[in-house]
């Protein structure tokens, strides 16, 4: 099978029903997509596949054939990418694990709605952080948007005594 | 705050392959590129600073990475005692194999307890502070002028009166040689100017771009893969399997039982052929007697427990409470529930273990590198000396990665391969809710008195749950129940002149660990409505009731004013909209929390704001404190509404996410953050933000609906999140 990961031209010989998520991982050792789930509910292995946010999990590799995949990998050579950017001026991460999937769905979001709303915030990004990062993934897609959050929040950093 | 743009990972230097002895077999580590000669020339200053001729200084990190910041923050204290530069600062994890070779030279590896800063604040500021002596000694030696007269600042060693300075790379090698000061004396936290700013986290660029290496990502040439399947019901093994149709799958490579055959596993040359060809093995398991036990017995279990008769009286008992309550004017009584639960970090359990004649390396996210080596070694029947645990970041921990049962399954599945194969253990989703260390279940029975002023003069204090201590770390319990399992009770911060708390174990074959934020997860959510319905008892503010029965616990009063007054306490909150407070005292730090909600008739709770307040003594790195107690505010509401690990046939009836339920961002409410250091103590910052939550959160739903929430999870009430 030929698949279109990240602008190359990968040949891989496994089953069909191989999801993509492994290919990409132990195949092709694109390890940036991550496994959280295997059910499709937790997003961690969210792709691009012909610029909409898929979770790898449950695709068999088979229907990922002649269509553009894109990883987290693929998505800048040098974490330029405004989403990215968004990232680390927002310090959302904090294990890190899930936000391969979180970008790669933020990005696919603002790809289709440059100015979402709060509820086409929450429409879109269904992946689950542990860590409990939300707040500051919302706070990082409206700062990319140039909206602002109707769910505002303040910060109090009482000096240090 | 702060903003972070155009940050590079120039910070971000992992040198223990270099420094270490060349250990990395080849392995590349996550970020930053090392440079051989510059780590090669660097010079130990002392164990946990080195200085390369190019003034970059390595701080060591002793601890683990899950997520929590302190890879970040701890160095934090080393280089503002050393008056480094901090873009000149590089952090390196301390090489494991080095730290037992050296007799556990670097102190606890274990990141557990929020305990990073707090545990080794002093003795990381004490190595800045002598490493910065030892380069003055240096300089004072190499310029011939008076090491008193000699400043240090911003990665600068200067000599004003001669106009002589240097960076600290050419005074390395000297400073090195000068003998070690005895006694440092530590900043005034007045000239702090590292510690209290809000570094950027050095491993975040990594997590942007998938250059994060976790446990699971790891990679060696030639490495085979495994899945697992472990006897469903705990404590019981395979009786028998056949795997003829498994073996013929494409890639499988073998099928075998580890472990006393308490454990299936297909290796395979991918993981996913191994997970479909074990699903097609047929077990036949031995549930070792354990098979009838369900959420019934085991709750019968534990109600029998409130009323046993040889529990365990708590230290600080004191009075009379069956006098009190026979003269008090009203007395409450109510039970409380906390349910079984696991920890499910995003990265499921994993490790890759390759034996060789005399080594064994480890790759493994984990929060104790050190323990694991032990449990590597023990289960190997090798020296500690012989294992390698090679550090990357953890995809979350929240307590789940202090046991390495998981590197230890690893380490027997290799050593029934070729000696040589590198294999990379995986679990599924559904092995990691099923096979976890939950947060043991408990149950509390609480009864109070007041006297006709509406004062609290009694306290009786039951609990029965799982003992940690007992269970998990196998330690005997003393005479004063469990520690963790009585947090909160065992200190009263509220003037009660009689009280009797006591506690009794209950266990059972589930087994149970340490649940971010422990034993305070879970008695606030009992102690802390009690007094709310002490408060109601009495017809009063549930923060006056407080603050009036904590006239001697100044700190208590403290943060329980801040977090009222940051969410407005005394101006009535709009129609329809409910308020509820509490107060904890957990890992050497005071939070408090208030929540406003309104709940409309279908049981919609609606959250309009979370204030959360913190006083830690100090603050390391504010940005990271924030970040800290949001996540636990996910983590607590995830508690509250839908957390509940159920038993039925001796199993655990979830087993993802689909029927494991937690918070998303659709869900998250406004929360705002109060910084309230007052000085003088350290703290913990990343569990404690939890304990005062579920409380305030179920004290608002109370005064919202006018109903008591004594068992969680709320799901079970008919109340959703809106």
């Amino acid at each position: 099978m030929k698949l279109q990961i990240n602008d190359q031209v990968h040949e891989v010989d496994v089953e069909p029903e191989m999801p993509l998520l492994w290919v990409l991982r132990d195949i092709l050792e694109l390890k940036g997509t991550k496994y959280g789930c295997g059910i499709a509910q937790c997003g961690a292995c969210t792709v691009h596949v012909d610029g909409e946010p898929m979770r790898s999990c449950v695709m068999p590799v088979s229907v990922a054939v002649g269509k553009r995949i894109t990883t987290i990998e693929g998505l800048s050579h040098d974490a330029s990418h405004p989403v990215q950017q968004a990232w680390i001026k927002h310090q959302v991460p904090q294990c890190g694990y899930c936000q391969s999937g979180q970008i790669m769905a933020a990005a696919a979001l603002l790809n289709k709605k440059p100015q979402p709303t709060d509820a086409d915030i929450n429409a879109a990004m269904s992946n689950i952080c542990r860590c409990g990062t939300y707040k500051r993934i919302r706070d990082a897609i409206h700062d990319v948007a140039g909206t602002k959050p109707e769910v505002a929040t303040e910060f109090t950093n009482a000096a240090n005594v | 705050m702060n903003t972070f743009n155009n940050l590079s990972r120039r910070n971000f230097l992992f040198a223990s392959a270099a420094v270490g002895g060349g250990l990395a077999l080849g392995f590349a580590l996550p970020v930053g590129k090392v440079d051989a000669a510059t780590v090669n020339s660097a010079k130990r200053i002392n164990i946990w600073v080195e200085v390369a001729p190019d003034n970059t200084v390595t701080i060591k990190y002793a601890r683990s990475e899950m997520g929590q910041g302190s890879l970040t923050s701890a160095p934090q204290l080393v280089a503002d005692e050393l008056d480094a530069n901090w873009d000149q600062v590089r952090i390196a994890y301390v090489d494991v194999h080095e730290h037992l070779l050296m007799n556990k030279a670097w102190g606890s590896m274990q990141t557990v307890g929020s305990q990073t800063i707090r545990n080794s604040q002093d003795y990381l500021r004490k190595a800045g502070a002598t490493a910065r002596a030892m380069l003055v000694a240096a300089a004072a030696q190499s310029w011939k002028v008076p090491a008193s007269e000699i400043t240090v600042q911003n990665g600068i060693v200067a000599h004003a009166a001669s106009k002589k300075q240097s960076g600290f790379g050419a005074l390395a090698a000297l400073a090195a040689t000068m003998p070690v000061p005895k006694d440092v004396t530590v900043k005034d936290p007045k000239n702090w100017h590292i510690i209290g700013q809000s570094m950027p986290r050095i491993d975040i660029p990594a997590s942007v771009n998938g250059a994060q290496v976790y446990g699971v990502d790891v990679s060696l040439p030639g490495m085979v893969y495994a899945a697992i399947a472990q006897c469903p019901v705990f404590g019981g093994k395979a009786r028998s399997f056949d795997a003829a149709s498994a073996r013929e799958r494409r890639g499988v490579i073998d099928v075998f039982t580890i472990d006393g055959d308490t454990s299936v596993v297909v290796v395979a040359d991918n993981w996913w052929r191994a997970k479909q060809a074990l699903a097609e093995v047929q077990i036949e398991w031995d549930d070792n007697g354990n098979g009838k036990v369900d959420d019934a017995s085991i709750r019968k279990f534990f109600r029998d427990g409130l009323a046993a008769k040889d529990a365990d009286p708590l230290r600080n008992n004191k009075g009379d409470v069956d006098g009190a309550l026979k003269g008090a004017t009203k007395v409450l009584e109510a039970e409380y529930f906390t349910p079984y639960l696991s920890h499910s970090p995003m990265e499921p359990m994993g490790a890759t273990v390759q034996i060789g004649a005399d080594q064994v390396q480890v790759w493994a996210s984990t929060q104790a590198a050190d323990g694991l080596a032990g449990e590597v070694a023990g289960a190997l029947q090798r020296k500690p000396e012989e294992i390698y645990v090679h550090r990357v970041q953890a995809g979350g921990g929240f307590g789940r990665r202090g046991g390495g049962d998981y590197a230890r399954q690893a380490a027997l599945i290799a050593a029934k391969l070729p000696q040589g194969t590198p294999v990379k253990l995986l679990w599924t989703r559904e092995e990691d809710t099923q096979h976890g260390m939950y947060r043991p279940l408990a149950m509390y029975k609480l009864q109070a008195g007041l006297d006709a002023n509406n004062t609290i003069v009694g306290w009786r204090t039951r609990i029965a749950s799982g003992s940690l201590m007992s269970q998990r770390i196998g330690a005997p319990l003393g005479k004063n129940g469990d520690a963790m399992a009585t947090e909160g009770f065992s200190r009263l911060p509220y003037n009660v002149a009689n009280q009797d708390h006591s506690y009794i174990e209950r266990r059972t074959h589930i087994p149970i660990g340490f649940w971010r934020t422990v034993g305070w997860s879970q008695t606030p959510f009992a102690r802390e409505q009690f007094i709310d319905e002490l408060a109601q008892a009495a017809g009063e503010d549930p923060l006056q009731f407080r603050l009036r029965h904590m006239a001697q616990d100044e700190l208590s009063r403290h943060i329980l004013e801040v977090a009222a007054n940051a969410a407005d306490w005394k101006t009535p909150p709009a129609k329809g909209v409910f308020r509820g407070i509490a107060t904890t005292e957990p890992y050497d730090s005071f939070t408090a929390a208030v929540v406003e909600l309104s709940v409309n008739d279908a049981g919609v709770i609606r959250i309009h704001r979370i204030v959360q307040a913190i006083n830690s003594g100090h603050v390391v790195n504010p940005n990271n404190v924030e970040a800290q107690l949001q996540g636990a505010t996910v983590w607590a509401l995830t508690a509250a509404m839908w957390g509940e690990i159920g038993i039925e046939q001796g199993r655990v009836k979830q087993s993802n996410f689909h029927d494991y339920r937690v918070l998303r961002l659709s869900e998250m409410p406004k929360v705002e953050v109060v910084l309230a250091p007052t000085g003088g103590f350290w703290g913990g910052v990343g569990e404690p933000g939890q304990a005062p939550l579920l409380p305030a959160f179920c004290n608002a739903l109370a005064a919202a609906t006018g109903k008591r929430y004594r068992t969680l999870p709320l799901r079970q009430y008919g109340l959703t999140l809106a």
